[in-house]
This record gives structure tokens, C-alpha cells and sequence, in this order.
């Protein structure tokens, strides 16, 4: 067992991390600071949840996000897909196991997975809407948002929701005003059988070993621990049983990475199109220069005059 | 006689010069119309495409609001060109003149338009323009309510609103282009803006540039408002 992050004082103290600490931030340039912090992670150990769905609730609870009340349509995933409120989810899935005819019922907490790479600051138009923390952290901030939906498009985990009340975008802040305070995130605080854990990286990973161990030796030969690395690992990472196939959970996906379109439209096509841009006015500048600007002459009015005159005599001798 | 490079309201007024109505009050303002709505969309687009401009949206009254404007602006440009598609879109289709003015691009380039083919209302730069923006505009459209994000969103999935918003950013690219070209063509040729501002060019004007128009113009017992009443 991983022993839970003790209770912090209750005495005032400085934050543990802040503006200082960014190493990215949306449509900026920022210089990273010369230290970076021990990076943070979840864990989320797939094979110890029971879906009891605490961690919505502490994450609603936390985070002060009101829920409206769904419809049952026969699945136990509740709300049916991540909302503006709901930052987490679990998704259930049954999976028939082809070697064992077993019946599983494979439950993951979906939420954002704090990319080290994130997909979503990349595409971010506004500056400051998405900043990353040296400690891992990719935060979303509200006042500088502007509802454009391009972090859902970057997102290689289809994560962020963009509010229709406020037109903003909400995701999982890894409770980093929590963290900021020596605090794991709440999910992991109120999960009761620590299917979510909360420390360092490298902790965690040491974690995993251990639980990946114990679950090769009752039979889950492909366990595993899901920590992608097409966006340079994450800070949320999971314990799969099945980690040879991780779109078996509700559709994890495999080898993420930010789509090659959203690259393309962030790189060549930014930068090719200022230089079309650029290359016809200057174009035009030279054109201008060297062809000089195109006259009608005296002659030209001259002509029309004639060409004028001459229709219409033919036209009144016409009948 | 055939009309084919005429359009509603052109008239040659005989004098020194020749005065010829190229565009009507009407169109210009649809013009204009079209022609604002493009810039704002190129200022409020350029601003949400490279953060070197994000500053733009200060125009538009902070990064939200050119968000929420944007589209609206999209959707009055789209409007903007269908009234001038309905209005010009016979005097743009395409006749053999064109090829043959294409092939000696050149030499139209270098100033020598003596040695150019005679053409209509519009050569084959001015319809390739107005065809060219006329399908940009659709594109920008279409890709643009996928990626309308406040009132659209759920209509596609994330694939799509990728492909979307790539397909948006280059066929504005393209449109920047063009218009580019478009402003320059018309400062370029003098006598050129006074069509658009006025609605009137001079006959020598038509005799260089279009002259097949003006000898339409010239021959056309409506259009030619000569000294003499029409024959009856």
C-alpha cells in the first residue's frame, strides 16, 4: 500500500508552486525556470477500482462544479461523457476475454492525463489559457480563455469541455491548488480503496512496478503501466491488466499522439502562409517597380471617342 | 447584338472623355460591403492564428468577443459575395479569350496590353478572382460552422473539426492572397478605383482594358447613350 500524503498544517505558507514555475505557456514564449520542480503524477490503478464514483464526487465537491441530473440509459456511467462539470468520469466497459471466455468489467477514470506534451496548450490561440508547471501540472485558466474549442482538437485524449454558459473550457486541474498546498488531488484523497494514488513521478512508477508484479503473478501476464510515450509521458498514468491493448478501456487510446493535423496547422501552415503572404506583397512591390503602374494614354481616349462616335452613326443609319 | 459582356446598368456617355457606368450604386456598396466584412475576418482570423497578432482582437474588443464575432462577420460575407456572384457571374464564365489571354500572361504582366487579346468586362486574372474567391468562400464556410464551436459543436466529431480547422486556416491563407493581388491589380492599372469609388471609368480606360465590352457598349443602342434619341 501506498501510505497517504499526510494532512498539511493548517498554518498560512507559501505557495509550492506559481507563475515562476511555468515552462509553458499558451501562445507565449516563456523562459522555463532553471529548476524544475520534482515532477507530480496520479496513478490510477484500473484493477483496484470498484466504480463507486467517489472520485466524481470529491472532484465535484472540490472543485465547486454542480452536476445537472442525467437520464439513465442503461449504463452505469454517469454523467455519459465528460462535461464542463465533470472533470472525471468513469467509464465502464465489459469486456469477454478471448482466452478465458471471463466476463470483465474493466472500469477506468477517464479525465486529463497532463501531458507532458499537451496537445491542447499547442493549439491554444490565447495567451496564458493553458499553462504548464515545471511540476507537470497542465492548468487551464478561466480569465483567459476564450471559448474557441481549439485545446478540444489538440487534445489527443478528447478531453476538454467548452462551457455553453460561460463559453469557456473546463478540464481535471490535477487539484493544483491543492498540490500547491502539499495536498494530493481530492479524487485521490477520497478514493477508499487507493485505486488513485498521488506523488512524485517517479514514486508512482516505483508503485506501479510493484502492482504490475503482483497482478503478472495472478495471471494478468500483459499488466502494465500506461504512460504514453508519443506525448512525452503523462502525469496521470494507469496500472492496466491489459496494457497490450488499452483501447479495450473504453477506448484509451494507443500510442497517442497530437494529431499530425493539429500540427500541421500550428507549424507549416502558420509559418508557409505568412511567407505566401509576404512573398506576393513584396511581389507586388517589385512588380510595381519594375513594370510601373499600367496608364491609359491620350490615344487610348482617343480611340474610344472614335469607336464611340462611329457605332453610333451606324447605329442611326441603321433602321 | 449580342449583350454577353453587358451588365444591368452599364451606359457610355459620349464626350471628351468618353464617361462609361461601370458598377451602379448598388453594386458598389455590395462591393464595399463584401470587401469590409473580409478585412475584419482577415484582422479577427489572424489574430486566433498566430499569437504574434493576437493583439488584433484588442480591434474587436478582447480575445471572447473577436471569438463570438468572428463567424457573424463570416456569415455577412458569405451574404456580400452571393450578391455580387448573382450580379457578375454571366459577364465571368468562361469564353476561349481566356486561354489565349492566360498563355500570354507574360507579356500582360511587362504592361504591354496592346499586345494582349481584347477582352470583355473581365479578363481572365478578374475571373479567376471571382471564381476563386466565390469557392474559397464556400470552404470557409462550410469548414467554418463545423468549427463553430458555440453553436455547433456537437455536429461532428474531433477528426472532423481537426480537418476543419486546417482546411479554414489555408483557404483563408489563399483568400489573403488573392485580395492581395486583387487591391494591387486595381492600383496598379490607373483609372482602375474610380470604377469602384465612382462607379465610372473613361472610354480610353475600356479601349485598353476591356475593349470588347466598350465595343458592345459602343454598339448597343441602350447602352450607348449617344447625342442623338435611339432609333426607334
Amino acid at each position: 500500500m501506498f501510505p497517504p500524503l499526510p494532512n498539511p498544517s493548517t498554518a498560512p505558507g507559501p505557495a509550492r508552486f506559481g507563475d515562476k514555475d511555468l515552462i509553458r505557456r499558451s501562445a507565449s514564449t516563456v523562459t522555463p525556470p532553471a529548476q524544475r520542480q520534482t515532477e507530480v503524477a496520479k496513478l490510477i490503478d484500473v484493477s483496484k477500482c470498484i466504480g463507486c464514483k467517489a472520485c466524481q464526487s470529491a472532484c465535484l465537491e472540490w472543485n465547486d462544479q454542480h452536476e445537472e441530473v442525467g437520464v439513465n440509459t442503461g449504463v452505469y456511467d454517469n454523467p455519459h461523457d465528460l462535461t464542463p462539470a465533470s472533470w472525471t468520469l468513469m467509464r465502464f466497459t465489459e469486456w469477454v476475454n478471448p482466452e478465458t471466455q471471463n466476463l470483465e468489467w474493466l472500469i477506468r477514470k477517464d479525465g486529463c492525463m497532463h501531458c507532458e506534451d499537451p496537445g491542447c496548450l499547442k493549439a491554444c490561440p490565447a495567451p496564458g489559457a493553458i499553462v504548464q508547471y515545471s511540476n507537470g501540472i497542465v492548468d487551464f485558466v478561466k480569465e483567459n480563455c476564450i471559448g474557441c474549442g481549439y485545446c478540444v482538437k489538440g487534445c489527443p485524449f478528447n478531453i476538454p469541455r467548452i462551457s455553453r454558459v460561460d463559453e469557456k473550457a473546463y478540464k481535471c486541474s490535477l487539484c493544483s491548488d491543492r498540490v500547491a498546498v502539499g495536498q494530493g488531488p481530492a479524487c485521490a484523497k477520497a478514493c477508499p480503496t487507493q485505486a488513485i494514488v498521488f506523488g512524485t513521478k517517479e514514486e508512482m512508477k516505483k508503485h506501479a512496478d510493484g502492482r504490475i508484479t503482483d497482478l503478472k503473478s495472478r495471471g494478468y501476464k500483459n499488466a502494465g503501466l500506461y504512460d504514453p510515450p508519443g506525448v512525452g509521458g503523462t502525469h496521470v498514468m494507469y496500472v492496466l491488466h491489459h496494457a497490450d491493448k488499452p483501447e479495450i478501456y473504453a477506448g484509451l487510446p494507443n500510442n497517442p499522439k497530437i494529431s499530425p493535423l493539429v500540427e500541421l496547422w500550428k507549424g507549416v501552415a502558420k509559418y508557409a502562409g505568412f511567407a505566401a503572404i509576404g512573398a506576393l506583397a513584396v511581389g507586388s512591390v517589385l512588380h510595381r517597380l519594375v513594370a510601373g503602374r499600367s496608364e491609359v494614354s491620350r490615344e487610348d481616349e482617343t480611340n474610344a471617342q472614335r469607336l464611340a462616335r462611329e457605332e453610333e452613326t451606324k447605329e442611326r443609319a441603321s433602321p | 447584338m449580342r449583350r454577353d459582356e453587358i451588365v444591368e446598368g452599364d451606359a457610355l456617355h459620349p464626350g471628351d472623355p468618353v464617361v462609361i457606368d461601370r458598377y451602379s450604386t448598388a453594386a458598389r456598396f455590395n462591393h464595399w460591403m463584401t470587401a469590409a466584412s473580409l478585412v475584419l475576418l482577415a484582422l479577427s482570423g489572424l489574430a486566433l492564428f498566430h499569437p504574434a497578432l493576437y493583439f488584433l482582437t484588442g480591434l474587436f474588443g478582447g480575445g471572447s468577443n473577436t471569438r463570438a464575432i468572428h463567424p457573424w462577420i463570416g456569415l455577412f460575407l458569405f451574404l456580400g459575395y452571393m450578391g455580387l456572384f448573382f450580379r457578375f457571374w454571366k459577364v465571368n464564365l468562361w469564353t476561349p479569350t481566356d486561354g489565349t489571354w492566360l498563355k500570354k500572361l507574360h507579356v500582360f504582366l511587362i504592361g504591354h496590353e496592346e499586345d494582349m487579346p481584347e477582352v470583355g468586362r473581365y479578363n481572365f486574372a478578374q475571373k479567376a478572382v471571382f471564381w476563386w474567391m466565390g469557392i474559397l468562400i464556400m470552404i470557409s464556410i462550410a469548414s467554418g460552422l463545423v468549427i463553430w464551436e458555440q453553436y455547433f459543436a456537437a455536429y461532428t466529431t474531433v477528426d472532423q473539426k481537426r480537418w476543419a480547422v486546417l482546411i479554414h486556416s489555408v483557404a483563408a491563407i489563399v483568400m489573403i492572397c488573392i485580395v492581395i493581388v486583387h487591391v494591387y491589380g486595381a492600383l496598379w492599372a490607373r483609372g482602375t478605383m474610380t470604377a469602384m469609388i465612382k462607379g465610372r471609368v473613361t472610354g480610353g480606360w475600356a479601349w485598353r482594358h476591356h475593349r470588347k465590352w466598350l465595343r458592345e457598349l459602343a454598339a448597343d443602342p441602350k447602352a450607348n447613350r449617344g447625342t442623338a434619341t435611339p432609333a426607334e
